[in-house]
């Protein structure tokens, strides 16, 4: 539908006219701000927490869990040096093989959601399949955050009528 | 011939100056759109309807995705 806008324009005498091409989907799958009826409730972005720790492939666990205790968090995101998300490092992973890098020892490729992803269906699959946290990225696979479903249900419930 | 620009590119065409105009119908404008947006949906897109558009700036226009 842009491009032909962006030629009508053009034939109506609009000189400079640009066709964004990735459109109002590319916008929110990068967490960017949005308006609208639906910016009334947050969105996947919107509540997902910031600061999670990072670490690089090559990394040793030992060093990565120093840094995820200080934080106070229970999860390491591993990313690649553009900040792609590339795995995750939890409990067991963290605790053990010390020695190990964080490439060897991460779970390869978690599950994640754009920033745009809308709560109440995601909180129903996660209810699913007994999930309490997942990774949001943007559309270029870099971390925003950690979305929590209690987060994520608490905001449905204060959006209530 | 319309320039593409991609997600790399839109901000800063954005911060220097461009005007920014959907082109779906408004009721999906409504529920969801990029700040600073107006709605020109396409099958309205007339000379008339285009004058509130300054002719000095540029204008993006966009929709849902690629297609």
């Amino acid at each position: 539908m842009s491009p032909r806008a962006a030629c009508r324009l053009e034939r109506l005498g609009f000189s400079k006219v640009y066709d964004f091409v990735p459109g109002k989907l590319a916008w929110l799958a990068m967490g960017w701000p949005r308006e609208g009826t639906a910016a009334a409730v947050s969105n996947a972005g919107e509540i997902a927490r910031r600061g999670t720790p990072i670490c690089a492939l090559d990394d040793r666990i030992a060093d990565v869990r120093a840094t995820v205790l200080e934080a106070g968090r229970d999860v390491c995101i591993v990313v690649s040096p553009e900040g792609v998300v590339q795995g995750r490092l939890r409990g067991r992973a963290l605790a053990e093989t010390p020695e190990a890098t964080a490439q060897q020892a991460m779970e390869l490729g978690p599950t994640t959601i754009r920033p745009s992803e809308r709560l109440a269906p995601l909180v129903e699959r996660m209810r699913r399949r007994g999930v309490a946290t997942i990774v949001v990225s943007d559309l270029k696979g870099r971390l925003v955050g950690i979305l929590y479903r209690e987060d994520a249900e608490r905001t449905l419930e204060a959006a209530r009528p | 011939m319309p320039q593409g620009i991609d997600i790399d590119e839109i901000r800063q065409i954005l911060a220097a100056g461009a005007q920014l105009v959907e082109v779906l119908p408004r009721e999906e404008f409504e529920e969801e759109h990029l700040p600073g947006a107006i709605n020109i949906p396409l099958k309205q897109m007339t000379e008339q309807v285009t004058a509130s558009l300054d002719r000095a700036r540029p204008v993006i226009v966009y929709c849902w995705d690629y297609q």
